[in-house]
């Protein structure tokens, strides 16, 4: 990734349009984004503003209808879905609501699957592995299979995985939105130790002003359009 | 990594998870194992029936009939000409003379075991030379029948399938009684499912003078073949066919294989049918309860590609567990097992013992390995397909 003064995440003029039968949806239009390598960027919105649909397109999950989606030097929107994979696997750390880990796996192995896109020895992948648990404190509970851990647990996994391969920017949406309280508050100082200890950049979508004040900046989608505000 | 290692990591993953589909799994591959029985077992027989009538068809043996005749039944030689065919160059001999057999076919009814209806069994009127003329005839029971008088023996097989045909008992035909006294083997070959008798002792009680319906000849070696049928088909005092036995048995045998070969194909193949929608099925029902799964791998960077092996893999794999399970099944249950058909060109019941070759259950295993790709082809195709967005937050 570059090491310029440019943003790291670069989004412009983005829209993005679904289908719903022959009606045309309008999800995002003219957005404008720019987050900086190591911040920590709460994205706030009501439901259906298109915050996910957000973070898919800077995770490479999805393309723009029209407009850029730049992550360090990298043209996002231009990757043919070979590239996107590849480029995700380098770049990107997921962390999902609801955990999704493999169920089969136990939460060693589930830690373990992004390195094994990489080239790395097993003995390598061990190390990373063995590290990402000790930064999320949960490497007594390694061996554990995802249904023996709490939600909290659970979600801990789930950060492992998206640290394990020191990914340029971790992509959280709505990480607590599955947990009580306490579990919620430990992964969000989790999160926060990642940004402020590690530099890790991070962008997370959340409903809950809780959440999003653990953020160093949050901005607000409504109707496809950002805002530094809350709207009305 | 390689490409090749994220391929049976993710194929891994997903095997890993089969357990939390068992139910669906075992009913694809039940139904691939009935698919698979039912088409070792029928190509069993078939098998059997081919290796019965082909099995003691030596290739340096041969056999003579009349011009135009397909089968010993619509044939007919006489005595001079047995005798020039004797003195044939090729035809192999010991202190006696020719090692040749001018013999006699003709068909008697007997009532079956299983179900005691009357049954078409060859009676075989031979001369001494065929046991050397065949040679892998071999008593069981008992002793060869005597020359010139009215003895028999059976075959093995004709004395399992047929009532009656016990040592020391009896057959009556028109005016004529038999005494049985020997059980014969063939190395599993026709033979065995005729009752052989001295032709010179059949050929009044059946009034046919001095004709007989087929000459069988060792040759000095197989190569030999070639000389001996050009000698007999073209001297002008003979109008023969000549043919080697197992070519003649092949021939005797296509009819009834094709059939019931036929018959098997087409049966497997509607349940093969059902097989593959059940496989379709169960693969669809696989890659809908894990599209969460699977979009997750995608969205941490493995390909499309790991991801339809995977599939694919799962359901091959299916198939051939179920395939060699109904094909270790078939074979427990019908290998060896012995039954007895028509066979047309002789009008006459063959015995044989059905057969699970090895490259019958090749074949079987292949078949299942078909229905697996066909059955998890477009199920993969689909789970690649699977949006990564929306598949993240399926439940």
């Amino acid at each position: 990734m570059s090491a310029s003064s440019q943003p790291l995440v670069q989004i412009h003029n983005v829209t993005k349009n679904f289908k719903r039968g022959a009606e045309v949806v309008h999800v995002l239009s003219g957005l404008e984004l720019a987050v900086d390598a190591a911040e920590f960027l709460a994205l706030m919105g009501p439901s259906g503003s298109g915050k996910s649909t957000l973070l898919n397109l800077i995770g490479g999950l999805d393309r723009p209808t029209t407009g850029t989606v730049q992550i360090g030097d990298e043209r996002v929107d231009q990757l043919s879905d070979r590239q996107l994979a590849a480029w995700r696997a380098r770049h990107i750390g997921f962390v999902f609501q609801f955990y999704n880990l493999l169920p089969a796996l136990n939460a060693e192995r589930n830690v373990e699957l992004p390195l094994l896109l990489t080239g790395l020895s097993k003995a390598e992948r061990r190390r990373h592995v063995a590290a990402a648990f000790e930064a999320v404190g949960l490497t007594h509970r390694a061996k554990h299979f995802p249904r023996t851990l709490s939600g909290g647990e659970q979600q801990r996994v789930g950060i492992a995985r998206a640290i394990v391969t020191d990914p340029t920017v971790l992509l959280c949406d709505e990480p607590t939105g599955d947990l009580d309280r306490k579990s919620g508050d430990e992964i969000l100082a989790l999160l926060q130790s990642l940004n402020k200890d590690h530099g890790k950049t991070i962008i997370m979508v959340t409903h809950d002003p809780h959440a999003s004040a653990r953020a160093s900046r949050t901005v607000y989608l409504d109707k496809g359009q950002l805002s530094t505000t809350p709207t009305a | 990594m390689s490409i090749l290692t994220q391929l049976f990591a993710v194929a891994w993953f997903n095997l890993r998870s089969l357990p939390e589909r068992k139910a669906a799994a075992l009913t694809a591959a039940v139904g691939i194992a009935g698919v698979v029985g039912v088409l070792v077992g029928v190509l069993a027989i078939a098998e059997g029936f081919r290796r019965a009538m082909t099995a003691s068809g030596s290739p340096d043996v041969a056999v003579v009939l009349r011009s135009g005749a397909d089968s010993e039944m619509t044939s007919g030689l006489e005595r001079d000409a047995t005798r020039t065919i004797g003195d044939a160059p090729g035809v192999a001999r010991n202190a006696a003379g020719p090692l040749t057999s001018a013999e006699l076919f003709v068909i008697i009814n007997l009532p079956k075991r299983s179900t005691g209806t009357d049954a078409n069994v060859p009676l075989r009127g031979v001369e001494q030379g065929a046991f050397d003329v065949r040679g892998n005839i071999k008593m069981e029971a008992g002793r060869r029948f005597a020359t010139g008088r009215n003895e028999v023996m059976v075959g093995a097989g004709a004395a399992r399938a047929f009532g009656g045909l016990d040592i020391g008992k009896q057959i009556k035909v028109g005016q004529n009684v038999w005494d049985i006294v020997g059980i014969f083997t063939a190395n599993g070959g026709l033979a065995e499912s005729e009752i052989w008798t001295d032709t010179a002792v059949l050929q009044p009680a059946y009034h046919r003078n001095s004709s007989f319906q087929s000459v069988y000849v060792r040759l000095t070696s197989a190569a030999a073949f070639q000389q001996f049928k050009d000698a007999l088909t073209t001297d002008p005092k003979l109008n023969v066919k000549v043919l080697r036995l197992s070519d003649f048995y092949e021939e005797q045998s296509t009819a009834v294989t094709k059939f019931i070969t036929t018959i098997g194909v087409f049966i497997a193949t509607l349940m093969g049918l059902g097989a593959l929608f059940g496989a379709l099925n169960t693969m669809y029902s696989a890659v809908a309860g894990r599209t969460r799964e699977i979009a997750t791998l995608r969205a941490l960077g493995f390909g499309a590609g790991p991801v339809v092996f995977s599939v694919l893999v799962e359901s091959v794999l299916l198939s051939i567990l179920g395939g060699g399970f109904g094909a270790g099944a078939a074979y427990l249950l019908f290998d060896g097992y012995r039954a007895s058909t028509i066979n047309w060109q002789s009008f006459s019941q063959v015995t044989f013992a059905f057969q699970v070759t090895p490259a019958l259950l090749g074949k079987a295993i292949a078949c299942a390995t078909l229905i697996g790709i066909g059955g998890g082809l477009f199920p993969a195709l689909r789970a690649a397909r699977l949006p990564i967005a929306s598949g993240l937050r399926e439940s």
